[in-house]
């Protein structure tokens, strides 16, 4: 069974983001890039499934600048066997991505494709579904645990108020939530083997998709500061303030 | 214009959010409709019908729904959807799963989590975790948009509109329901409570939440965490509040031994009064609160929970 990981080349989850000065995008020029960290527990648990002789192949595939072969290289360097980088200049919105990634599932033969449930920057969450529907293949989102035996995913999802176990014939689509996995740091050899790997480099034009563009990005600012609020100096002052005052308790 | 709004239940109950939906749904301008999806919906459907603003309530009613499965939901949903110029569902899980495998099938994007209508195609939406936030403009011939509903106020009641039975479809794909493991702690969900009480790493231990607990069932209030209160093992997962947990806009957000990272805050901004209780007087929390009350919480959660 192969499977295919997207990787998205983010904003470093530590990084302080700011709006650029004419306030139409996301400051990112000198910024700290990395796997976005839903993408990498994606890669661990697909990583895992190959340890454990589920899974045959590895694929990662990322979609955007040039510079996410580096992302594409630490990916290698944790257990994936081949990187697929597509390149184009232009930010896909998730429905394009979906297009291009039903694409490259449908060309690599994969039997599960295994995504983050959302990316850090953009906060969609809607990659994997759409995937699924382009591909007509059942979803199981925010997995918490999956096991694939005979042909069967089997799935614990997080839901509201809980959690809810799924089973699916493969090929699937499953997206990972934050606790599927603790994702491992790669080895120094294995940094030093993944610069010798090679990395597919395509255009994106090159592929023949007619991708959606429907959503334009108009602005990006900060969010209004919260009134600055007081500090009380015992129970009893904050009782009378929240009784009396505001009157949200009784 | 005209909008097809996807309604989650829960235990026979729509969400609690759902008047919040509504409103939300109402902002756009045109005829509101709902779907209610799942196996003996009859209740849900009624409670739908009597939110202000809906004008008639479909309700697809098929043991195949059953679970909440998305591939049967998200294809009748699509198939629904074609007479309408918006569809609608609240970032909850069930939205979240379904709506967009529901815009891919009708070929379109999805704006997701929005905060605030600005006209039938602008909207406003968190993004990098709540500390920035995008204004965007949609220009697809159907708007598929999820809604962060706690940011809208809720509508009220009505005369229960027209609820119609429409025919079940939408295959399953071979996904089976193999088993549930929900919280029923008989407190209020968090999305929805007017009340809410988190605890975070201060609070130190799975055993001392009980305080939190303790505090929070004697205001009728829900419990919710922090990330660093459920990486610890303190609470379940789904307890957790910010960007990428719940979203919650209750009248009073207690935060308990929480430092106030940004993916929290994003989760509690819609929250009308936040009091803050940490040790730490330099704690981020306190610069987002409405009431800071520095000190030992072992001592200041007793002694709140005792005279309330």
């Amino acid at each position: 069974m192969k499977i295919i990981v997207p990787v998205k080349r983010v904003i470093d989850h530590a990084v302080r983001v700011r709006p650029s000065a004419d306030g139409r995008s996301v400051e990112a020029a000198s910024a700290t890039m990395a796997i976005n960290p839903f993408c990498e527990i994606a890669l661990e648990e697909a990583v895992r499934l190959k340890e454990q002789g589920i899974a045959s192949e590895v694929v990662v595939v990322s979609i955007g600048e040039p510079a996410a072969q580096e992302q594409l290289k630490a990916a290698l360097a944790v257990g994936a066997d081949r990187a697929l980088l597509i390149t184009t200049e232009k930010a896909l919105e998730p429905l394009a991505v979906a297009q291009v990634l039903a694409h490259v599932v449908a060309e690599e033969g994969a039997e599960l494709a295994l995504l983050g449930k959302q990316a850090i920057d953009s906060d969609d969450n809607q990659t994997g579904q759409m995937l699924a529907a382009l591909l007509g293949w059942p979803q199981a989102t925010f997995a918490s645990k999956v096991v694939i035996n005979e042909g069967r995913a089997t799935v614990t999802r997080e839901v509201d108020g809980g959690l809810r176990t799924l089973s699916m014939p493969l090929p699937a689509v499953i997206t990972t939530d934050l606790r599927l996995n603790e994702p491992r740091y790669a080895r120094l050899p294995d940094i030093m083997k993944a610069r010798k790997k090679p990395i597919d480099q395509r255009e994106l034009s090159a592929l023949g998709l007619e991708l959606s563009s429907q959503v334009e990005l108009l602005a990006i600012e900060e969010p209004q500061p919260r009134q600055a609020g007081m500090m009380v100096e015992s129970v009893d002052e904050l009782l009378e303030q929240l009784k009396n005052i505001d009157k949200v308790i009784l | 214009m005209s909008t097809l709004v996807l309604m989650a239940h829960r235990d026979g109950h729509i969400i609690g959010s759902s008047a919040r939906l509504i409103s939300a749904a109402l902002q756009l301008g045109g005829e509101v409709d709902v779907l209610v999806i799942g196996h003996q919906m009859a209740g849900c459907a009624r409670e739908a019908a009597a939110l202000a603003g809906v004008n008639k309530v479909l309700v697809a009613d098929d043991a195949r729904y059953a679970g909440d499965i998305a591939e049967p939901a998200a294809a009748l949903l699509a198939e629904q959807a074609k007479p309408y110029t918006h569809v609608l569902a609240s970032a909850s899980c069930y939205g979240k799963d379904v709506l967009p495998r529901a815009a891919a099938l009708l070929g379109v994007s999805q704006v997701s989590e929005i905060i605030e209508v600005i006209d039938e195609a602008t909207f406003k939406r968190p993004v990098h975790a709540g500390s920035l936030i995008a204004t965007v403009r949609v220009d697809a011939p159907k708007k598929v948009i999820s809604v962060r509903s706690t940011a809208f106020e809720p509508v009220g009641e009505q005369p229960e509109a027209e609820c119609i039975a429409l025919d079940p479809y939408g295959e399953t794909l071979g996904v089976q329901l193999e088993g549930e493991e929900l919280n029923r702690s008989g407190r209020p969900e968090l999305m929805g409570a007017r009340v809410v009480v988190s605890g975070g790493r201060g609070v130190g231990s799975r055993e001392n939440f009980a305080l939190v607990e303790a505090l929070a069932d004697k205001l009728e209030a829900a419990v919710g965490a922090s990330r660093a209160a459920v990486d610890a093992g303190y609470v379940p997962n789904d307890f957790q509040v910010g960007q990428t947990g719940k979203v919650v806009a209750p009248d009073l957000y207690i935060a308990v031994g929480i430092s106030g990272a940004m993916q929290h805050l994003a989760g509690m901004q819609g929250a009308k009064v936040v009091v803050a209780i940490n040790r730490d007087a330099d704690a981020p929390i306190f610069a987002n609160a409405d009431y800071g009350l520095v000190g030992d919480l072992f001592e200041l959660l007793p002694e709140l929970t005792a005279k309330l």
